[in-house]
C-alpha cells in the first residue's frame, strides 16, 4: 500500500488531487481472498524460519561458532558442528548442478527450437513425468542402477585426472583387481542422482523464457541468413539470460535440500574434503533424516540448527533465483 | 514472356495460365523462364541484372488457402509495390520470396521462386544463400535491442560468421547506415544499444542491417505502418535512393506511398472467401492512372478496402 503524502508535493499552487476509483464487489472479494492466500504463505514460512530458529537456539547458545567451524558429529562426545556437513551439501548440489545444467538447458533448447510440433508435447509431458516420481526411486535406482556403473566413470577420472585434488580417489585406480568399494557413495554418485530431480525444474523454466524470445527478433536473424543455431546464440540465449540463471539457482535451490536419494545412496563420513568420488560424504538432509529417528531432546535441537541453517540458504538462493527470473519475465532483458 | 519481350510491360502476370509442371519440376525452370536457362549457377550476376520470378505460387496455411496461382516478375533497378485490401496474401506472398513463409508452423506453399533462373526452393538448396541474396525488412522494427547500432549493422555477417577486418567493419557500418539515412543522427554513438533508439530510427537501423549483407534484392514488409509521417517520408527517401543499388519489393497499405516509391506495381485481391490472387500489375502509373480491371479502378481511386 502506497499512501501519498499530498502535503508534501507541490507543483506551483495546483494541488495533485488524491484518487479513490470505486471498487466493484466482485474486484474487492477477489482482491481480499488473494492477499489473504498469499499472506498465509508468508505466514506458514515465517512460522517454519521462527521454530527452526526458536528450537536452534540451545544449541547455538551452547556451542557457539564452534556450531559452524567444527567437522565432527558426535552428539556422545560432546562435538557438534556442521562444517564438513555444509561442504558435503554443497559438494553434491554442485555435482547435480553441473550434470543438470548442461542437460536441461539442452532438453530444453532442442523442445523449444528443434523439436517437431508432433512430439514437442510429448517430450514436454515426459520431462514433467521426470518431476513427478518421488525422491526415494531416484535414490534406489541411483544405488542399485547407477551406482555399479558410475563407478567406472568415477575410476576413469580418478585414473586420468587423480592430480586434480576433486579427482583424487585415495586407492590404487590402476590396480588389476581395483577397490570399487572406494568408489560407491560418493557425492559424485549421489549427485547424479540428485540431477536427475533438478532437471525438470529447471528444464521448465527455460523452456519457458526460451518460449518468449521474441518472434520479430528471430525473424530478423533468420532473414539475414541465420541458422538455427545462430538464432540461437544471438537472439533466443541473449534474451533469455536471466531465465536461465534464475532457473539453474531454482534447481541449485532443489538440490541443496534433497534428502532421501542422498541418504540411500551416500556412507556418512564426517570429514571436509574436496575428493568427490571418493565413498563417503553427509549433507544437512540426510543427517537430519538419518539420525532424528533416535536422537535426544538436545541432539533434535542441534539437528534442527543444522536444518535452520539450510532453511536460509535455500531461501536466500531461490529468492535471488526469483528476483532474476521475474526480471528476465518481464521482458527487461529487451527493452533495456 | 520471354526476358527480350519485357521492354514495355515491365511486370509480367500471368494469372490463370499456370505453367505446366511448375509446381512440380525440379529438373529445370519451366517455360516461363525459358529465357534465363543460360544463366548457369555460379555465375556472377551484378545486382543490375538480377530477375526475380515467382511462378504459379500458391500458398496455404494448414487447409487454408491463401493465395493461388500467383506469378510475377520483378525486374532490375526497380521498385515493385504490392498493394491490395488487408488478407489478401500479399505479405504471405512477399514472405515466399525470401523462403520466411515456410518458417510459420502449417504454412505450405506450391510453385517456383526463380532468382536469375534458379529456384530457390530445389532441393538441397541452402536457406542462408536465399536469405543473403535476398533481404527483408519487417513490418515491426526488429533491431537486436542489446546489441549496439554497430553490431546491428553487421549482425548479419555475425550469423553467418563472415569474418571482416575492424577497419572494413567500420566502411561497411558507416556505408549501410548513411544509405539507409541514419549515419548522420547515430554516428556519435555508435556503441549505443539499438534498442535505444526511436521507432524511426530502429527501422532505418533495419534497413542498414538488411543493406550490410550486400542483397541483390530487398524485400520489405509494410516497413513504414509502424511509423509517424515524418519517419514515413525519411524510409520513402532511402528507398527511392536506393532504387539504383537493389531491386526492392514493398508491401503496403498506402496508395500514396505505393505511387510516391515504386515503379511497378501489382494489385492484390481475395474475393469472398477465395485465395488470393494478383489482378493487374504493370507500371505504377499506368495502374493508378488507366487501370484495366474494374476492381484495381475501385481499389486505387479508394472505393473498397
Amino acid at each position: 500500500m502506497t499512501t501519498f503524502d499530498l502535503g508534501s508535493v507541490q507543483l506551483g499552487s495546483t494541488m495533485p488531487r488524491a484518487l479513490a476509483p470505486g471498487k466493484d464487489i466482485s474486484d474487492r472479494i477477489f482482491h481480499g481472498s488473494a492477499r489473504t492466500v498469499g499472506f498465509f504463505v508468508l505466514v506458514i514460512t515465517g512460522a517454519i524460519g521462527v521454530f527452526l530458529c526458536y528450537q536452534a537456539v540451545p544449541t547455538l547458545r551452547h556451542y557457539g561458532l564452534h556450531f559452524f567451524t567444527q567437522t565432527r558429529w558426535e552428539p556422545q562426545l560432546g562435538k557438534i558442528g556442521i562444517a564438513a556437513v555444509l561442504v558435503g551439501t554443497v559438494e553434491v548440489a554442485l555435482v547435480a548442478m553441473a550434470v543438470g545444467f548442461p542437460l536441461a538447458i539442452g532438453f530444453a533448447l532442442f523442445i523449444t527450437e528443434y523439436a517437431p510440433k508432433q512430439i514437442k508435447s510429448w517430450l514436454v509431458s515426459l520431462i514433467d513425468l521426470m518431476a513427478a516420481v518421488p525422491s526415494i526411486i531416484y535414490g534406489l535406482w541411483g544405488f542399485f542402477l547407477l551406482q555399479p556403473r558410475a563407478i567406472e566413470i568415477s575410476r576413469w577420472f580418478s585414473q586420468h585426472l587423480g592430480w586434480i585434488p576433486i579427482f583424487h580417489v585415495d586407492t590404487n585406480p590402476n590396480a588389476a583387481v581395483w577397490q570399487q568399494s572406494a568408489y560407491t557413495s560418493s557425492a559424485f554418485i549421489a549427485g547424479l542422482a540428485v540431477s536427475m530431480m533438478t532437471i525438470p525444474l529447471a528444464c521448465a523454466v527455460m523452456r519457458a523464457v526460451f518460449d518468449q524470445a521474441p518472434i520479430g527478433e528471430r525473424e530478423a536473424a533468420m532473414a539475414l541468413g541465420g541458422t538455427r543455431f545462430s538464432v540461437i546464440r544471438t537472439v533466443v540465449l541473449p534474451f533469455a539470460k536471466g531465465g536461465v540463471i534464475g532457473g539453474t539457482m531454482l534447481a541449485l535451490g532443489r538440490a541443496l535440500g534433497e534428502t532421501a536419494a542422498v541418504l540411500v545412496i551416500i556412507s556418512p563420513e564426517y570429514l571436509i574434503k574436496a575428493r568427490i568420488l571418493e565413498a563417503g560424504t553427509q549433507t544437512v538432509s540426510a543427517l537430519i533424516a538419518g539420525n532424528f529417528g533416535d536422537a535426544s531432546k538436545s541432539q533434535i535441537s542441534a539437528l534442527l540448527a543444522a536444518g535452520f541453517v539450510l532453511f536460509l540458504i535455500t531461501l536466500l538462493v531461490n529468492t535471488v533465483a526469483a528476483t532474476v527470473i521475474r526480471r528476465s519475465r518481464s521482458g527487461a532483458s529487451t527493452e533495456i | 514472356m520471354s526476358r527480350s519481350d519485357a521492354n514495355d510491360t515491365v511486370v509480367q502476370v500471368t494469372a490463370g495460365q499456370r505453367p505446366a509442371g511448375a509446381a512440380a519440376s525440379t529438373t529445370g525452370p519451366p517455360a516461363p523462364a525459358g529465357a534465363h536457362q543460360s544463366a548457369a549457377p555460379g555465375t556472377y550476376h551484378p545486382k543490375s541484372t538480377v530477375h526475380l520470378d515467382a511462378v504459379g505460387v500458391c500458398a496455404w496455411f494448414g487447409s487454408t488457402q491463401v493465395l493461388e496461382d500467383v506469378s510475377l516478375s520483378v525486374q532490375p533497378e526497380t521498385v515493385t509495390a504490392l498493394i491490395g485490401p488487408s488478407g489478401c496474401g500479399k505479405s504471405t506472398f512477399l514472405r515466399i520470396l525470401n523462403r520466411m513463409h515456410e518458417s510459420v508452423p502449417g504454412a505450405k506453399l506450391a510453385g517456383e521462386v526463380l532468382l536469375n533462373g534458379e529456384d530457390i526452393y530445389a532441393p538441397g538448396r541452402r536457406l542462408i544463400d536465399v536469405r543473403r541474396q535476398i533481404g527483408m525488412v519487417f513490418q515491426k522494427p526488429n533491431p537486436f535491442p542489446a546489441m549496439s547500432i554497430a553490431d546491428n549493422v553487421v549482425a548479419g555477417l555475425t550469423l553467418t560468421k563472415t569474418k571482416i577486418s575492424r577497419s572494413e567493419r567500420a566502411g561497411l557500418v558507416e556505408e549501410c547506415l548513411t544509405k539507409a539515412g541514419l549515419w548522420a543522427e547515430v554516428k556519435d554513438r555508435l556503441g549505443r544499444p539499438g534498442g535505444q533508439l526511436s521507432g524511426g530510427q530502429q527501422q532505418r537501423l533495419c534497413i542498414a542491417r538488411a543493406l550490410a549483407v550486400k542483397p541483390k534484392i530487398l524485400l520489405m514488409d509494410e516497413p513504414c505502418s509502424a511509423l509517424d509521417p515524418t519517419s514515413t517520408r525519411r524510409i520513402e527517401s532511402t528507398i527511392t535512393e536506393l532504387r539504383t543499388e537493389v531491386t526492392i519489393v514493398i508491401v503496403t497499405h498506402n496508395m500514396q506511398q505505393a505511387a510516391r516509391v515504386s515503379t511497378q506495381a501489382a494489385f492484390f485481391l481475395a474475393e469472398q472467401g477465395t485465395p488470393g490472387n494478383i489482378v493487374e500489375a504493370g507500371p505504377t502509373e499506368a495502374l493508378f492512372e488507366n487501370p484495366v480491371d474494374p476492381r484495381t479502378a475501385d481499389y486505387v481511386h479508394g472505393r473498397f478496402g
